[in-house]
């Protein structure tokens, strides 16, 4: 059996710290997709019309009920042989994360909206407020409040899903750690040693963060 | 007096009726809340709805802020079924010579001439409680912010809130809040304000603040005001009508101490009994 070898944590860092990096893009530009998507699609989902409201709700429940692994193999496969083969597996991949978490964090903004109460829908009405003043001075606001820890939640689950990527050869830590492995024959313990304490590094405090805001805007004033 | 034209106009077109329902129908699923309900409230009046829960006047007030809708008729012009504000339909819309229900548009223009106040007040509590005063009158009426700004203050001041205009509604006790949503709706300059079960909610110790806010304006404006309440005391004090209701029908109605001192019908005399003994 292989022991722990510092030469090889100090040898294997750099690339690992590399695929942290990419994580961290993957996790930024598919957290955004997250995070936008999710939020048109539980205002569609509202306002829409009833037909849109079946598309976007029969999407989602095909997005939630089958593997994040089995979405990335299909669309990378798919824009591959049939839009284009050129697109990076770094575009797919976040893509493809986004739009499985947007499933999710549409949840959360719906459960989000429907807790606010229908007084605060029929005063807006009674003071005929334009649309675009009612979702942006009062009910975006009112759910954010109630969203936002459960949307940081899922967005952290996603960063630690990002490693599913590695099978459409994104370069993120487990890639690494595995390229290293087959061209040294060694270091895999190292390698995820490292790649398991970094994604605790990144997420614990962000997870803290998050309970903490979640308690600071259960005592706000409003 | 002038005869009415069926829209409640006299005819040299001034408006007769401030609300006017003109058969009105409203059913939830089976239930029929009002049927085929006439009423008329003329400007400036002060009419008080009373009656059993469930009896619709609730229902009435909510019509009017277009929170619900009429049971539409098959032929309005035949079978009534339309709500008139001010002489023009809110309810319906006229298209070509023809009355059709109301699209959004045209029921954002005619409510606007209406106020309302909520038993639960229903401020926004993301606001602070200026701009809970200030946000429809700049982005409903298109006041400039100063301006909205300099008539919130006093309003706040008259219904003796000038020290909060800083503080979140959740800041505030529930007389305050009420005072606040009475300040927020007579801000849009309403010819019509609706006030449901304003003070049902509060602490009894808050509701004469309340109560003394609505007189003032009663008193010092000629607002057309449409009041469900079960404060007999306030009915009494400033309405210049009580309408007595029971299954969405008008029982009885008439001056308040003709209904208060000398109700003609059993229904409104076992009302009043059963509200004046609690």
């Amino acid at each position: 059996m292989n022991e722990w070898d510092n030469e090889i944590v100090a040898e294997v860092f750099p690339s690992i710290w590399q695929g942290f990096i990419v994580v961290l893009q993957v996790t930024l530009v598919a957290g955004i997709i997250a995070v936008l998507l999710g939020l048109l699609a539980a205002i569609g989902e509202r306002i829409g019309p009833p037909w849109l409201k079946r598309v976007l709700s029969g999407f989602f429940q095909f997005v939630r009920n089958t593997p994040l692994l089995v979405q990335v193999l299909f669309v990378w496969t798919a824009t591959s042989l049939y839009i284009n083969p050129e697109w990076s597996a770094f575009a797919v991949g976040s893509a493809v994360l986004g739009v499985h978490y947007a499933s999710y964090t549409s949840e959360s903004y719906r459960a989000g909206i429907e807790a606010i109460p229908v007084g605060q829908w029929e005063a807006a009405t009674a003071l005929s407020l334009p649309t675009h003043r009612v979702w942006g001075a009062i009910v975006l606001p009112q759910m954010m409040r109630r969203s936002t820890a459960a949307v940081t939640n899922w967005i952290i689950a996603m960063f630690k899903e990002v490693p599913t990527l590695f099978i459409i050869g994104v370069l993120e830590m487990i890639a690494q750690a595995q390229k290293y492995q087959g061209q040294h024959y060694d270091g895999a313990v190292e390698g995820y040693t490292i790649a398991g304490i970094l994604f605790l590094a990144a997420s614990y405090p962000v997870a803290v963060a998050a309970r903490r805001l979640e308690n600071r805007l259960a005592k706000s004033n409003f | 007096m002038q005869n009415p034209t069926s829209n409640g106009e006299h005819q040299h077109g001034a408006p007769e009726y401030s609300v006017r329902f003109d058969r009105v129908n409203k059913s939830f699923g089976d239930l029929q809340v009002l049927d085929r309900l006439n009423l008329e409230v003329q400007p400036g009046e002060r009419v008080t709805l009373i009656g059993p829960s469930g009896s619709g006047k609730t229902t009435i007030l909510r019509l009017l802020m277009t929170l619900e809708h009429v049971t539409p008729p098959k032929d309005p012009a035949a079978e009534g079924g339309v709500i008139w504000v001010e002489g023009e339909p809110l309810s319906h819309m006229q298209k070509g010579s023809k009355l059709v229900v109301a699209n959004e548009r045209h029921l954002r223009r005619v409510r606007k001439k209406i106020g309302m106040v909520f038993q639960s007040f229903n401020l926004f509590p993301n606001m602070r409680v200026l701009r809970n005063v200030t946000e429809a009158q700049v982005h409903t009426l298109g006041r400039s912010k100063d301006e909205a700004e300099a008539k919130a203050r006093e309003l706040l001041d008259l219904v003796g809130l000038s020290d909060k205009v800083d503080n979140y509604p959740s800041q505030l006790s529930g007389g305050q809040q009420q005072r606040v949503a009475i300040a927020r709706a007579l801000a849009m300059d309403p010819d019509i304000l609706l006030l449901d079960e304003v003070t049902s909610a509060l602490d009894p110790e808050l509701v004469a603040d309340v109560l003394g806010v609505l007189r003032d304006v009663a008193d010092t404006t000629s607002i057309t005001m449409l009041i469900v309440t079960h404060e007999m005391g306030f009915a009494r004090d400033v309405s210049n009508r009580v309408m007595m209701f029971d299954r969405g029908q008008i029982v009885e109605q008439g001056a308040p101490d003709e209904i208060f001192s000398d109700p003609r019908e059993a229904r409104t005399q076992d009302f009043l009994r059963a509200v004046l003994a609690e």
